[in-house]
């Protein structure tokens, strides 16, 4: 047990890090506020008629899923970057790039899961029909992790700077367009009762690039930021 | 003030071949000012080093180039004769670093922040309420550690060189807010480190009160 194993760095950084998200519950309520909000707001700001909302319900949702994960990266590295947490991380023995993912994942535990869990509820307020559903469910579920692992990287780029967050859109928005497009439109097919088995392919051949690829980028910018 | 081991070239036969950490012609710019050039020294087993010199002479600078934190302008690191770049596991495995900002959660206790110190490294059998207990925060291993003073959570911050196994520690300014019992416990943890075979680099304005011929000191920006 003294020497070092890199499956507990892994387990003991997840644990801290929810640790740290549920003593802080406000900040963690913040994203999925915005989320429920936001959608709510349609109905009354566009039309309370079912058959414009049905029609937009879907791109409304991942727009508002989209916006909040990019509200919360925030969280992801700027506490242990003013704490001196992050160098301590990347003074470990362990590859930095795992440690990374175990803190994405906790960003995403806390941030994607309740939005993927709210998301049907709020497409019944937006008449979703109950075909689309499923699809709904599974393109949050392959985009909402896609949306934290390419945070990650533009929140480990612009960590160092005071004011990141315009810089932070500007970086992560181009890549987050994508995931967006083929999330809406996995879930406005599927209420036009079509297949949506390439959207779906698409997500998941993204997120299997991302998961291998971005903790490594995440790591390098790291290194960059705090150097 | 001496400046005694500065500007000698660097031994890359001996100590090369066994455990140490060499600097090589380091050289560190910030802000288009050369803060220092041409360093070159060794630190070998059984060795505090101390680097002293006016504020903003480079001295956390030196540390961060030291533990591979930030990229020197010029010159290497290395240790156990190859440049940290390229050994980063190993030598992270030697290496506690203990900087101004302590890395220390104000959310959470000792105990958690502890433990995650110990998960990243190289534990070395003490357990953290242990650790505590040696540096006089008994009864407070479940306090949140914003709850706590600047001095007691230096305290926490340090806990960490007890209960890594780790051969290499380089602190900033260890005893900030530390009370007089603090620094001399800390003093006497230093110098067990050192007859133990470990290397110590620090930096501190406050005069060691350790013996002289204990320590050997670097002075930059003179």
């Amino acid at each position: 047990m003294n020497e070092p194993s890199l499956m507990r760095a892994f387990t003991l950084l997840l644990r801290r890090d929810l640790t740290l998200a549920f003593r802080h519950r406000s900040e963690l309520a913040n994203p999925l506020l915005f989320f429920v909000i936001v959608i709510s707001l349609f109905p009354m700001g566009v039309s309370p008629e079912s058959r414009v909302l049905q029609m937009i319900a879907p791109g409304v949702i991942w727009v508002a899923a989209l916006l909040a994960t990019m509200l919360s990266l925030d969280m992801m590295f700027r506490s242990d970057y003013e704490d001196g947490s992050l160098e301590q991380l990347l003074l470990s023995p362990h590859p930095v790039s795992v440690l990374v993912l175990a803190k994405v994942l906790a960003h995403w535990l806390v941030t994607g899961l309740p939005l993927l869990v709210l998301a049907p509820l709020l497409g019944v307020l937006l008449f979703l029909p109950i075909e689309a559903m499923p699809a709904l469910v599974a393109s949050l579920a392959l985009g909402t992790p896609l949306l934290s692992l390419i945070g990650s990287i533009g929140m480990a780029l612009t960590v160092g700077l005071r004011r990141s967050g315009v810089l932070l859109s500007l970086l992560v928005l181009p890549l987050y367009v994508p995931v967006l497009i083929f999330g809406a439109n996995a879930v406005d097919a599927a209420a036009a009762g079509l297949p949506v088995t390439g959207q779906m392919y698409f997500l998941g051949a993204m997120l299997v690039l991302a998961l291998s690829l971005s903790p490594l980028a995440t790591a390098a910018s790291l290194r960059i930021s705090v150097s | 003030m001496q400046s005694a081991v500065q500007e000698q070239p660097p031994d890359t036969g001996s100590a090369a071949a066994g455990v140490s950490l060499q600097a090589v012609g380091l050289e560190c710019v910030r802000d288009d000012r050369v803060l220092f050039r041409g360093l070159n020294f060794t630190l070998e087993p059984g060795q505090i080093l101390q680097v002293q010199g006016r504020n903003g002479s480079g001295k956390t600078s030196l540390l961060r180039i030291l533990c591979g934190l930030s990229p020197p302008a010029e010159g290497e690191v290395r240790w156990c004769g190859e440049n940290i770049q390229s050994t980063r596991p190993e030598y992270f495995a030697e290496l506690a670093y203990v900087g101004h900002a302590h890395g220390v959660k104000g959310e959470l206790t000792p105990v958690e922040n502890l433990n995650l110190a110990r998960g990243l490294g190289r534990a070395s059998g003490m357990e953290p309420v242990e650790a505590l207990e040696h540096l006089g925060l008994a009864g407070y291993e479940d306090v949140p550690s914003r709850f706590l003073s600047a001095g007691q959570r230096r305290r926490v911050a340090l806990a960490r060189l007890l209960i890594l196994r780790a051969r290499v520690w380089v602190l900033d300014e260890p005893f900030t807010a530390l009370d007089v019992h603090g620094v001399d416990f800390i003093e006497s943890m230093l110098l067990g480190h050192k007859d133990s075979g470990g290397m110590v680099m620090l930096t501190t304005h406050q005069p060691l009160r350790m013996d002289e011929s204990h320590v050997t000191r670097i002075l930059l920006g003179a």
